[in-house]
């Protein structure tokens, strides 16, 4: 068994013709948290679903365990998802479901726990998001962050060796954005499980990551620590990492020249 | 909601769905007069059964005491074959004669039992020969038609003397006929 | 000029093709959602409580309309049959008339209409919804198929919802109809009941009533569920799938209405 729990080997993903994504590399090595950034609709998400099995690459594979995702049946992606915890951007909590029963979800529909021991796990994982005296509101009674809190405990319920987090800190408040940001360390330290976050929020993620990877146009544009990248001098990772306006990410949307639509436009007012 | 809630609920509707059926079937379907317990069949040739339909009821001074199980059609004899199915609690005379009515103007056609003199008894199997056909409306009043043209177009007496056999044909056709005779056309 | 003409000509009729060959994928896709709710259905039957917590919310929470919707109808058609029926004479036929009409068409028609409005709209929107925020990807990324977990439980409530209801309404209909004419017009008891089980049979009427209210739950059903999974994930997605929804199920259910009734008529 290799060190990696999950490989991505030259995959190549894109919808009717138009690449998404062209011969991406990474790995994922057990224990740690990798980060994967990149600017919004990079299709860092469809990477995320590519390794949960919601897609099929067009080319190369994944690898998970050892296993190669696309190339398993239904049962057998079930049960590799089985090993699999997953945070949504927005918690995707069942809305007609309380919190308790949220987060006991996966253990009633994946096990035969008796009742009385789901209770005991499900407060336990609501004590470890801090949010055990809260099991009895419904998902609409929650702020945000709380319902991103109460979708990590979901995720991590049935002690998951991946956990997946889609942008984890998006639109949340400084307070909850550190809070997950803790809670994401340290679930993943004491679980031993691997941690693998889609995030653009740079200042986050270089804080708790132990490796991160850039994605640009499709490619990985960069890899390294954070403590590399922050020192990078490569135009793309430095516009990224410190935030600037304009670089090899243009401010504008490619269009035609300024000048002369706006005389075209007069042109036709005249007539 | 709690789920033991739920249940009680959903057993509610479906207690009351099924309640509804059997009334629907009971009260106001004909399940309950359809239901005619042990039968045995007898058969009765018509020549003209009309618009008789199987299921139809089969009556005895109006109660109803059957009904039609089978009609086929002989082709040896060019006769409609009816089957009717009898209660065993009523027993019928050999010479019952047998005629298809129809209840109201233009409503549904049904079979009449009128009973004979004789005592033995229909059983299972038998056949009753004396039958009546099924009175059809179109023939009437063409005929009726028929009659009033050679009336009035001619007095001479060999005419009106076919007249007057085809005249007596249709008065055996029963009260329907008078009804419809002195009706206004 | 005559290129515009062309043009246009054109346009219009790959419009049109476009338009039809959508209509006929959307047609296969929820062929095969219905397929595949089908083969899912053993894993959801073995929660059976999933069902039941549909059926109360498809069936309980519309006995309301369907009961007043009933009661109105049923007093409507008392009143206008006796108006026609007492010109001929035979206003004891009123029974037959409002039982016949109610087990025969309304009682399963109007009922399947209702419903889509009803517990069709809701099964929409409610999938929609669970789309857009991610809540089925997210059940299956927890390795539960949401067809056996969210879609199945709903069809097989739809489906046994709807005789149920179906039934109930025909009934109320009934007694609605009696109460006009028995004890407000003053038709005679004992002749309205018996003129409706002399004429109402059940294995033609009634079990036909309940054969097609059964086809109605399962079209009904599945365009509701269907257009939920189906929808955009978006909020205008969505909106746009609910009136699909009623727009679809109602033409379904009175286009597969006369289907039925040409079936049975001539059997």
């Amino acid at each position: 068994m290799t060190s990696n729990i999950v490989e991505i080997d030259n995959i190549s993903f894109g919808y009717k013709g138009r690449l998404l994504h062209k011969n991406i590399n990474m790995v994922f090595p057990r224990g740690k948290v990798v980060a994967i950034m990149g600017g919004s609709g990079s299709g860092k998400t469809t990477l995320l679903r590519l390794i949960g099995g919601q897609i099929k690459p067009t080319n190369g594979q994944v690898r998970v365990n050892g296993k190669v995702v696309h190339e398993q049946n239904r049962k057998g992606i079930y049960q590799l998802r089985r090993t699999m915890g997953m945070l949504f951007q927005h918690g995707a909590l069942f809305t007609d479901l309380s919190v308790f029963d949220n987060v006991a979800f996966p253990m009633r529909e994946l096990t035969d726990l008796p009742e009385p021991m789901i209770r005991d796990l499900v407060l336990m994982k609501l004590n470890a998001v801090g949010l055990r005296g809260a099991h009895q509101l419904m998902p609409t009674e929650l702020s945000g962050g709380m319902a991103r809190r109460v979708a990590l405990a979901r995720a991590v319920a049935l002690d998951p060796n991946i956990i997946m987090y889609d942008e984890p800190f998006a639109g949340l408040d400084p307070i909850s954005m550190g809070v997950i940001c803790d809670l994401i360390r340290s679930l993943n330290d004491a679980l031993g499980a691997t941690s693998i976050i889609v995030s653009h929020d740079v200042k986050e993620t270089f804080l708790i990551a132990d490796y991160v990877y850039f994605v640009a146009n499709g490619e990985v544009a960069a890899e390294g620590t954070p403590h590399d990248l922050m020192l990078s001098t490569l135009p793309f990772v430095h516009q990224f990492v410190h935030g600037e306006k304009d670089g090899p990410v243009p401010f504008h949307y490619p269009a035609e020249n300024y000048q002369s639509e706006l005389l075209k436009q007069s042109a036709l007012m005249k007539i | 909601m709690d789920r033991t809630t739920i249940d009680l609920w959903v057993g509610v509707f479906v207690a009351l769905g099924v309640a509804a059926l059997l009334g629907l079937a009971m009260k106001v379907g004909n399940l309950t007069s359809s239901k005619i317990g042990d039968t045995y069949s007898v058969s009765a040739a018509f020549e003209n059964i009309g618009g008789l339909k199987p299921n139809a009821p089969v009556k005895s001074a109006g109660v109803v005491v059957g009904r039609v199980a089978d009609i086929r059609f002989d082709p040896k004899l060019y006769e409609a074959v009816v089957t009717i199915k009898i209660d065993e609690r009523y027993e019928f005379p050999k010479d019952t004669f047998a005629n298809i009515y129809t209840a109201g103007l233009l409503g549904e056609q049904y079979v009449g039992l009128e009973a004979g003199g004789e005592d033995e008894v229909l059983k299972n199997g038998d056949k009753i020969t004396q039958t009546q056909d099924a009175v059809v409306l179109e023939k009437m009043i063409s005929q009726f038609l028929y009659n009033k043209a050679s009336e009035t177009n001619s007095e001479d007496g060999t005419k009106d003397s076919k007249s007057g056999t085809q005249s007596s044909e249709k008065k055996s056709g029963g009260a329907t006929s008078t009804e419809l005779g002195d009706a206004p056309f | 000029m005559k290129s515009i003409l062309f043009n246009r000509l054109t346009k219009l009729l790959t419009g049109i093709g476009r338009r039809m060959i959508e209509r006929i994928w959307r047609l296969g896709a929820g062929a095969r959602l219905f397929f595949l709710t089908i083969v899912y259905s053993g894993e959801s039957f073995k929660r059976f409580h999933l069902t039941l917590r549909e059926v109360y919310f498809t069936g309980v929470m519309s006995l309301l309309i369907i009961i007043v919707s009933a009661f109105f109808v049923g007093m409507v058609l008392g009143l206008q049959g006796y108006n026609t029926l007492q010109k001929y004479g035979s206003s004891e036929a009123i029974g037959v008339l409002v039982a016949l009409s109610l087990v025969r068409e309304l009682g399963p028609v109007v009922t399947a209409l209702l419903f889509a409005g009803r517990a069709g709209t809701a099964i929409t929107a409610e999938i929609g919804l669970m789309k857009t925020t991610e809540q089925l990807s997210a059940m299956e990324m927890m390795a539960v198929n949401p067809i056996a977990r969210v879609v199945a439980p709903r069809f097989w409530a739809g489906v046994i919802s709807m005789p149920v209801l179906a039934a109930l309404f025909s009934m109320v209909g009934v007694l609605g109809g009696y109460i006009v004419a028995v004890p407000l017009i003053g038709v005679d008891d004992g002749a309205f009941w018996s003129q409706m089980q002399a004429n109402v049979d059940v294995r033609e009427d009634i079990i036909n009533g309940v054969i097609k209210s059964v086809v109605f739950g399962v079209a009904c059903t599945m365009i509701a569920l269907f257009e939920g999974f189906d929808a955009p994930p978006t909020a205008e997605g969505v909106s746009h799938a609910t009136t699909r929804t009623v727009v679809i199920s109602s033409l379904t259910v009175l286009g597969l209405d006369f289907v039925l009734t040409s079936f049975m008529i001539t059997v």
